[in-house]
């Protein structure tokens, strides 16, 4: 067998393997999902007129429209949480020291995890935004090729986060630690475009929020959903999603071809 | 001659300035058991690990099926099997769908895959248990199912690290079975324990680690023979017959209250019937006479007899 097809297959098996673990323990996957419902519907109903007043008017449902791009986002950043705890439990199990000894593509672990929980995102991302329709979101005009492009964004986002989250995981000496380490990932949304504009923020913070990882993929999602201005925030997002993507991949298999602890 | 299944020269291994080998050499030959014996941190699972490409050794070298496990690792890893001091498997999955996952990761088609799976689940009595989470498990099952998914490759070299470590005496006569059985099908077991009994009862060779060094190396016969403590026991019911050869015996060590007297001897038949002639000459007739040979508890103190150990010998060896 080539060397490829062994890669994929072995992956394939890792998936799978994956998959499994995530339908029969659905739990941490569905705690994760609540955040970004909850906060969806705090920042709609409990916050909404009051945010959609200082963001110029409009009322709740453009607030709806306002917030969703961010919060879809952030459902990325929040399910990758568990990508991080389960990686960093999966590598306490005595069953990773067996397949270190077996001749399998090694990647193929972490490449198992990687498209498990880039699925789940999406299905999360999916949920998250099922909900936002039914509570009054709609897309303004958005083209089949915009939405495409939009699925395209979040997709991309999804393996830059999903990377960076494995990396975290297998740094982390257990659960708890994970869990932590990949807080940033759910925070970073709070500081940036997701609620309200990078320009009603303190001058000395605004550079911090516009070039953050989450607000260029933020305003690139709200110009395609929402036809507002994207600007550079277009190349900008996919730069950064790139940049992690490479990073995550390098940090995650050298961290994970070390010496066995 | 056939090439060892392992081969390992002065390998060493340090963690900081903590060195757990410290020039570790063994010669496996193909289809045997061997046993590395040692003490808790004497390094062996520090020496599985380096010879099952797990981690790498810090120096020498070491030989896998003729393969070099630092410069061509996937090639020693498709030759071997490892079960290790913790439980390779997957607590989230049943049973079968770790069998399943093992016969996918080696290639086997889907029928072959299942034919495999349901083969060793029947042969290690794990069937009923087969549909439910490996976590529920009890000690004895999941090593069984272990031992089950490191055969689904038919590996030609198995380690065994620790196997019996914390299971109850019938799982680890089960698991004694199983490993004569592997032997038995031409399969070469790299063995350690910390358990004498283990060692003497299944293993042609044995290594006895200490301090990351071999401190002795045989089968348990020559490892039995570099103690001293092997004697022949001579048992009265008379207590004037006892006086009298303990008066004639004088080399002998007296035990007044058993009427016994033990004469050293390394337990070889010449020495045996030598004493025997002596007895005969001197007029000596005991009511009982037993052959004590050392056994590897004697050895391994003697071995590893580092301070501490006499303090809790029972426990140390169980």
């Amino acid at each position: 067998m080539s060397s490829v097809s062994l890669a994929v297959r072995d992956s394939n098996t890792m998936l799978r393997r994956n998959l499994l673990h995530a339908r029969r323990y659905p739990s941490l996957t569905l705690n994760l999902l609540l955040t970004p419902i909850m906060l969806l519907l705090l920042f709609v109903y409990i916050f909404g007129d009051t945010m959609s007043a200082g963001i110029g008017g409009g009322g709740r449902s453009a607030y709806i429209a306002y917030i969703m791009p961010g919060l879809l986002l952030m459902t990325i950043g929040s399910t990758v949480i568990g990508t991080a705890v389960s990686v960093s439990n999966d590598m306490t199990e005595g069953i990773i020291a067996r397949f270190r000894t077996m001749a399998i593509h090694r990647p193929s672990i972490l490449v198992g995890h990687v498209a498990g929980s880039v699925l789940q995102s999406i299905l999360s991302v999916v949920l998250v935004g099922a909900v936002g329709v039914a509570i009054g979101f709609r897309s303004t005009d958005a083209t089949a090729l915009e939405w495409l492009a939009a699925f395209g964004l979040l997709a991309l986002f999804t393996l830059a986060l999903t990377w960076i989250a494995v990396g975290m995981g297998l740094v982390s000496p257990n659960a708890e630690a994970a869990s932590n380490n990949a807080m940033p990932l759910i925070l970073l949304p709070l500081l940036s475009s997701a609620f309200v504009p990078v320009d009603s923020m303190p001058g000395w913070f605004q550079p911090i929020a516009e070039y953050q990882p989450f607000t260029p993929a933020i305003e690139t999602l709200r110009g395609l959903l929402l036809g507002t201005e994207i600007g550079h925030n277009g190349w900008l997002a996919v730069v950064w999603c790139l940049a992690l993507t490479v990073l995550g991949y390098f940090w995650s298999t050298s961290t994970f071809n070390r010496d066995a602890k | 001659m056939t090439k060892p299944a392992i081969a390992a020269n002065g390998l060493r291994k340090s963690y900081g300035d903590k060195t757990v080998l410290d020039g570790v050499d063994l010669i496996v030959p193909e289809g045997t058991i061997f046993s590395l014996l040692g003490p808790n941190g004497a390094g062996k699972t520090t020496t599985v690990q380096i010879l099952s490409t797990l981690i790498s050794a810090g120096g020498g070298h070491a030989q896998v099926a003729g393969h070099d496990v630092a410069a061509d690792p996937q090639a020693v890893r498709a030759a071997i099997g490892v079960t290790g001091q913790f439980s390779a498997v997957d607590g989230l999955i049943t049973g079968e769908e770790n069998m399943l996952l093992m016969a996918d990761l080696h290639h086997l088609s889907k029928q072959e895959g299942r034919r495999v799976a349901a083969e060793l689940l029947k042969r290690f009595d794990l069937v009923e248990a087969a549909k439910k989470p490996a976590s529920t498990y009890s000690g004895g099952m999941k090593r069984r199912l272990d031992i089950a998914m490191t055969l689904v490759g038919k590996p030609r070299i198995i380690f065994l690290d620790e196997p019996t470590t914390g299971l109850d005496p019938r799982s680890r006569h089960n698991m004694w079975g199983i490993i004569r059985e592997l032997v038995s099908d031409g399969v070469t077991v790299f063995l350690t324990t910390q358990y004498l009994e283990e060692a003497d009862e299944l293993a042609d060779r044995i290594a006895v680690l200490n301090d990351g060094r071999i401190a002795a190396e045989g089968t348990a016969a020559e490892l039995k023979r570099l103690v001293p403590g092997g004697h022949v026991r001579l048992r009265f019911t008379d207590p004037v017959a006892y006086r009298a050869a303990a008066l004639a015996l004088e080399q002998a060590a007296r035990d007044d209250d058993a009427l016994a007297l033990q004469i050293p001897s390394d337990g070889s038949q010449r020495e045996l019937r030598s004493i025997l002639d002596w007895l005969d000459s001197a007029g000596i007739e005991a009511d009982e006479l037993t052959v004590h040979t050392p056994d590897l508890d004697d050895v391994f103190f003697a071995l590893t007899g580092g301070a501490g150990v006499p303090t809790q010998p029972k426990e140390a060896v169980r």
